[in-house]
């Protein structure tokens, strides 16, 4: 088996008396793509938090590719090869949709502090944000101001500014949340093509049993902040803690 | 063309138009406009432009706000004004006093910036206003160095004062004095400054500080570390500021708390961003020009407007030249309530 590219160990966050992460250790290695449920306020949020820096730890560990990053800002979290998608959209809204990826791709090229050329003059840049915008099919919107688009446009473009990081851990928090039934599909493909890539490591964070069932490889329960189950699908689907923390009434249901 | 405007052109025909017509006045001042009064007035118009452009980069793209703008302007006309006074006058005591002043600047925004920045940006704007009060205190209190109220006289080199005739001929109609040297340094340094600031903003540095405008939070989690970014900027905005205010003392050839430290100057500089358009660099061209010029002459083209109408009843009370004020009050207003964008965001047709 791999070496694992993420590593939580004993993480765990209090604020004041309520332990909403508790202990929680776990690894994500390339090529597997990790769903991680529980019912709402199990920490599934304050968890990726955690991984990405907006929160830090009271206490535990993170570790990106055997470096530990707990102490970590969230950028040089970013430069260090994670990549995360946001649960509420998360974008430069006045700036147009090449413009998004353009920033992502001069950010990961290190050349924000370039003072005396002219943006447009790194060509470069440009065109891998254009093969970005291409290749999730939003190329005919480069042009548009992010605002003007509408909902399922602005979450595929939150999937493209995460390719275009092309980081080596992905993580996608509900990225199909508010969408249409119609819209959500182009999403959950452009993640099974995330995922294709053998080196990838994609956390998901997810309410829809079927998008899990079609996509997880492995599925992680929170219930009170605490890791209760953590195993292949379908393992952990039939497991009793599940059915009774969270799952019970789904997986009868189907 | 596109690479001396950085890509970044009026892209309104009218804009480009009022742009020009602003160059070519600035450029050919001495000669279209003689006379003293519009020479200071036309000089006025270049530094302000420099001054509020820097003023620009700072709150229209980095999205900061910050009450020390004129400290700095301050540090770099007395930068100059310190260096004369105690080295004497020569080219190598004003390139002193100018790096001296810009650098004063720059290292003092930055401490500012790093140490405020980091919590939260409106700790920046209160920390900037104690700090701007704090320098204006300690530029009256240490008279002895600085001239106190007072401020200082500055000897500049010769080649620059009225009493250098380099020829006796007159060029244009115009006899060629070292002041109309010194208003092209003047003109040209302020050019080359705007003209850098317009690079910086459309620089990929540029990209980033809108970036963070527009969503510091997203900014941070793709990879650009907010407070490094808007330190840069304060520095930038605090050094180019400065060296504004070296041209200006240069030009004025005198510096004290009234002409560079002062609140409404501060207030100005706030007043003509506004009007000209935040994010636009353009803005400031055009917003300067309007202010200044309405500062300077709208009291006496009211006065002409109340003798006209002095035949009609309550029309030349109302246009007497007193009330100048009231009615640049009720210009902001207009302009601000009309023009939320500012100028320049109108005839670009953006919202």
């Amino acid at each position: 088996m791999s070496q694992p590219s993420l590593v939580t160990k004993d993480l765990t966050i209090r604020f004041g008396g309520h332990v909403a992460v508790d202990r929680v250790s776990c690894a994500f290695r390339p090529g597997e793509l990790t769903a991680i449920v529980g019912p709402n306020g199990a920490g599934k949020t304050t968890y990726f938090n955690l991984i990405s820096g907006q929160l830090s730890p009271t206490a535990g560990r993170v570790e990106l590719l055997g470096q530990d990053i707990t102490r970590f800002t969230v950028s040089a979290r970013t430069h260090a090869g994670l990549g995360r998608a946001f649960q509420l959209t998360n974008l430069f809204p006045r700036l147009t949709v090449l413009e998004n990826v353009r920033l992502v791709v001069q950010a990961r090229a290190r050349r924000g502090f370039n003072l005396f050329t002219m943006a447009q003059s790194h060509r470069d840049l440009t065109e891998q944000a254009a093969q970005v915008l291409e290749q999730v099919r939003l190329t005919h919107l480069a042009d548009q101001t992010v605002s003007a688009l509408s909902h399922g446009d602005q979450r595929k473009l939150e999937v493209a500014a995460l390719i275009a990081l092309k980081p080596k851990v992905f993580m996608f928090d509900e990225p199909t949340a508010g969408m249409s039934v119609e819209e959500a599909p182009v999403i959950l493909d452009l993640i099974a093509g995330i995922k294709a890539d053998p080196e990838a490591t994609v956390l998901l964070v997810e309410h829809k049993m079927d998008v899990i069932r079609s996509l997880a490889d492995r599925i992680m329960v929170l219930h009170n902040g605490a890791l209760v189950a953590d195993g292949a699908p379908a393992e952990v689907m039939a497991s009793d803690i599940v059915q009774e923390a969270y799952l019970g009434k789904e997986l009868t249901d189907v | 063309m596109n690479r001396i405007l950085s890509g970044d052109g009026p892209k309104s025909w009218i804009l480009a138009v009022v742009l020009l017509i602003i160059l070519i006045s600035l450029a050919f001042a001495p000669f279209l406009f003689p006379g003293s009064r519009s020479l200071e007035t036309a000089a006025r118009i270049c530094v302000f432009i420099v001054l509020v452009a820097s003023y620009d980069l700072l709150l229209g793209y980095g999205g900061i706000v910050s009450f020390a703008h004129t400290m700095f302007f301050g540090m770099g006309a007395y930068g100059v004004a310190i260096a004369m006074d105690r080295m004497g006058t020569s080219y190598s005591a004003l390139a002193l006093g100018i790096l001296a002043g810009a650098v004063a600047a720059g290292l003092l925004a930055l401490l500012t910036a790093l140490l405020s920045l980091r919590v939260r940006a409106i700790f920046f704007a209160m920390i900037t206003l104690a700090v701007a009060s704090a320098f204006a205190v300690l530029v009256s209190q240490l008279s002895g160095f600085t001239g106190g109220e007072d401020g200082m006289n500055i000897r500049i080199p010769r080649e620059l004062t009225p009493a250098f005739r380099p020829l006796d001929e007159r060029v244009l109609g115009q006899r060629i004095s070292g002041k109309l040297i010194n208003y092209y340094v003047v003109f040209f340094g302020c050019l080359i400054l705007f003209l850098l600031m317009l690079r910086i903003v459309n620089s990929p540095f540029g990209r980033v500080l809108l970036a963070i405008r527009e969503n510091a939070f997203r900014a941070e989690a793709i990879g650009y570390r907010v407070v490094y970014y808007r330190a840069m900027a304060t520095c930038l905005s605090a050094v180019i500021a400065a060296l504004a205010g070296s041209i200006f003392a240069i030009w004025l050839r005198y510096v004290g708390p009234s002409t560079t430290l002062g609140m409404e100057i501060m207030l100005d500089i706030l007043l003509i961003v506004v009007i000209g358009g935040m994010g636009t660099m353009y803005g400031a061209v055009v917003g300067t020009a309007i202010f200044v010029l309405a500062q300077n002459y709208l009291k006496s083209l009211m006065g002409g407007m109340s003798e006209a109408t002095s035949a009609l009843p309550l029309v030349p009370d109302l246009l007497s030249p007193d009330r100048w004020l009231l009615w640049l009050g009720v210009l902001f207003i207009l302009s601000v309530y009309f023009f939320p964008t500012g100028i320049v965001g109108r005839l670009r047709g953006t919202r």
